[in-house]
């Protein structure tokens, strides 16, 4: 019965961060709900009951004043593969089991770093602007990019996302190199035509298009900075759907300012959104999109599934899918 | 020697025409005059003409130029498209037409890959609002459709479509083609290509539609209001062939309607369209300025398959890509 549905709490329906109403049926066919706001108008109501916390694009965020108000809470799901930005120790430390929702997101995404990848190489939004340009005249003749067919393709983390995007870059003929905590299997290997390169730096040199596709660590945290910039081509490409602050921006923007490397692309920055007088926007050779690596109609869905059925386990006690635990 | 260079007419050595690095292939092969220099002396230059390149449609081959230019034996294109050529006309008069194809396939079919992305997951509005002054938090609603595991109905399964269904495999796309003859059973398979024999079904089961065809009578206003309204209303136009192959007029109306979701033209008729084309102030275009073989890499390859075309048939050899009439 409805009654007997355990409660989680959410930030909110809609808005810039809260559950599509899809998302929100597939929450209720387990939970009963409640907003945030509604939450904070009379915590003592709802706080004992509260068992789940859906975190969704990060809201409501599990901060320690949150957190003591919810004496129930068995479970903190994140929608989304990253944990950067929880601190799973202190949760786990107040008897709180936290998941997230690896892989779902990782062939949006993959095609997301394609699509950054082919718009920075052959200068699409240029193109499209001129093309919408009430001056255009004439079809101009030096709008010209750089090949990404047989071009090599250097990609940063070689879990599920990174995978897939060896896999895409392979269907355009791309020599393909990664770079990775572990070598992959051969057979995984060859699947994608992909070469290991154990040193970092030997990727950086080698490679015209450098992806990232890591997870926010304190040792992937300004990994790639001037050092690592000034390894690269100066007709390369740098294109990043992890976390911004794999990337040390200032040491970004003086590369790109220099023609040190030849363009970005970045769908993710930090913070985000970026100050409005950042200096990457100034620059003519940046691509930026607003984190949508994920945005794709079912893979919201699958998300929230996925976040449902670990919040679920954890209430009943059953070992949780996709359960994060602290490094 | 360099005196026994034949004379080729080009455009023009410059930012309008033939990049240096282009120009520094000709060179070894040809005395080049640019149609400027031409025609301060069409009398005096004509008669040493064997060659015509055509770059980007220039110089534009028209009996007037041609009438002057009597012992021309080929006008060699730069590019796999000669729509804007009358083969036949040109023929009779002994001279030979040739132009670029499988050079130009490789950029072709990533501006057609570059742009299913970017309309599909909506990287050009992305950007406008990551950098627009008035954004303060990161947009929900900038959801796009799906290109892992969609549908790829690819019209026009040539060298270029080919390669386009490559590329698109690489993203688990289920492939459909349509083509005015089946491909060879390896060479489906090693795509994934499914072939439909009957256009209207590759429309109706489609995500993304993407054509891949010559410009000729039989496919000039192939998609129009009947193959629109056929499409899904979540499906994705791509046109990498050339404008008239759409009735833009029938686009404009489905994308008004919402009959499909969007399109995304690297081809328009003209090009480029009046400044008030309908077109132009749709949302849900992308349209990129025909530079579908815009890399230097493909520029240059491009020049030496013209090069190595004219000198064949300037000797009165085989070009190896003659184009001959239907």
């Amino acid at each position: 019965m409805e009654q007997d549905k355990p409660w989680a709490l959410i930030s909110e329906v809609g808005g810039d961060c809260g559950l599509l109403e899809d998302h929100l049926d597939i929450v209720k066919r387990h939970f009963q709900v409640v907003c945030y706001q509604d939450f904070l108008q009379n915590p003592e109501l709802h706080g004992p009951q509260v068992q789940a916390l859906l975190m969704w694009r990060y809201y409501p965020e599990a901060q320690p004043a949150l957190l003591r108000m919810l004496p129930s809470l068995k479970v903190v799901s994140s929608g989304g593969t990253g944990v950067d930005h929880l601190d799973v120790s202190f949760i786990n430390g107040l008897g709180v089991k936290v998941s997230n929702t690896p892989g779902v997101v990782s062939r949006a995404t993959a095609d997301l770093a394609m699509g950054l990848l082919l718009a920075s190489a052959r200068r699409i939004l240029e193109g499209h602007l001129v093309a919408r340009d009430p001056e255009t005249r004439r079809i101009p003749l030096n709008l010209v990019g750089t090949d990404v067919s047989g071009a090599t393709l250097g990609i940063v983390g070689m879990g599920d996302t990174g995978f897939n995007i060896a896999q895409r870059g392979h269907g355009f003929e791309m020599d393909v190199l990664y770079h990775n905590r572990n070598r992959r299997s051969l057979e995984d290997e060859q699947a994608v035509g992909a070469t290991f390169c154990q040193n970092l730096d030997e990727l950086l040199r080698r490679s015209d298009f450098v992806v990232l596709a890591v997870r926010l660590t304190s040792e992937t945290t300004g990994l790639i900075g001037s050092r690592e910039l000034e390894l690269m081509k100066p007709t390369a490409t740098l294109v990043n759907i992890s976390r911004g602050q794999v990337v040390d921006q200032d040491a970004l923007v003086q590369a790109l300012r220099s023609g040190t490397i030849r363009a970005a692309a970045l769908d993710v920055t930090h913070p985000e959104p970026l100050p409005r007088d950042h200096p990457l926007f100034s620059l003519p050779n940046v691509l930026i999109t607003p984190h949508v690596g994920a945005n794709t109609p079912s893979t919201g869905g699958r998300m929230v599934e996925m976040m449902v059925e670990s919040a679920v386990a954890a209430i009943r006690g059953l070992p949780v899918p996709n359960e994060v635990k602290p490094n | 020697m360099a005196e026994e260079k034949p004379w080729a007419l080009i455009s023009e050595v410059g930012e309008q025409g033939y990049l240096e690095e282009m120009a520094d292939i000709i060179k070894p092969h040809f005395h080049i005059i640019s149609h400027k220099d031409f025609q301060q002396n069409p009398q005096l230059h004509g008669p040493k003409i064997q060659a015509l390149l055509l770059w980007n449609g220039f110089p534009v081959v028209e009996p007037s130029l041609l009438g002057l230019l009597p012992s021309l034996k080929v006008v060699a294109n730069g590019g796999v498209g000669i729509d804007h050529l009358d083969v036949p006309y040109i023929n009779s008069l002994g001279v030979k037409v040739t132009n670029t194809p499988g050079v130009v396939s490789n950029a072709t079919a990533d501006i057609g890959m570059a742009l299913l992305l970017a309309s599909a997951r909506k990287v050009v509005e992305g950007h406008q609002v990551a950098v627009d002054p008035k954004t303060t938090h990161i947009p929900q609603c900038l959801m796009g459709v799906e290109v892992s595991e969609s549908t790829l109905g690819i019209i026009g399964m040539g060298h270029i479509g080919y390669k386009i269904a490559q590329r698109g495999k690489g993203f688990d796309m289920k492939i459909l083609y349509h083509n005015r003859s089946r491909r060879s059973v390896e060479d489906e398979q090693a795509v994934g290509a499914t072939y439909c024999e009957n256009m209207d079904d590759l429309l109706k089961e489609s995500d993304f539609v993407m054509l891949a065809v010559n410009l000729t009578p039989e496919t000039t206003g192939l998609i129009s209001h009947r193959q629109l309204s056929l499409m899904k209303p979540t499906a994705t136009l791509v046109n990498v062939s050339r404008g008239l192959v759409v009735d833009q007029d029938a686009l404009v109306k489905a994308l008004q309607s919402g009959t499909i979701r969007a399109a995304a033209l690297d081809v328009t008729y003209p090009e480029p369209l009046p400044r008030d084309h309908p077109l132009l102030g749709l949302p849900n275009v992308l349209i990129t300025p025909h530079v579908g073989t815009n890399t230097l890499t493909t520029s240059l390859k491009m020049v030496q398959q013209m090069v190595d075309n004219a000198v064949a048939a300037v000797k009165g050899l085989t070009a190896p890509n003659e184009v001959k009439p239907k």
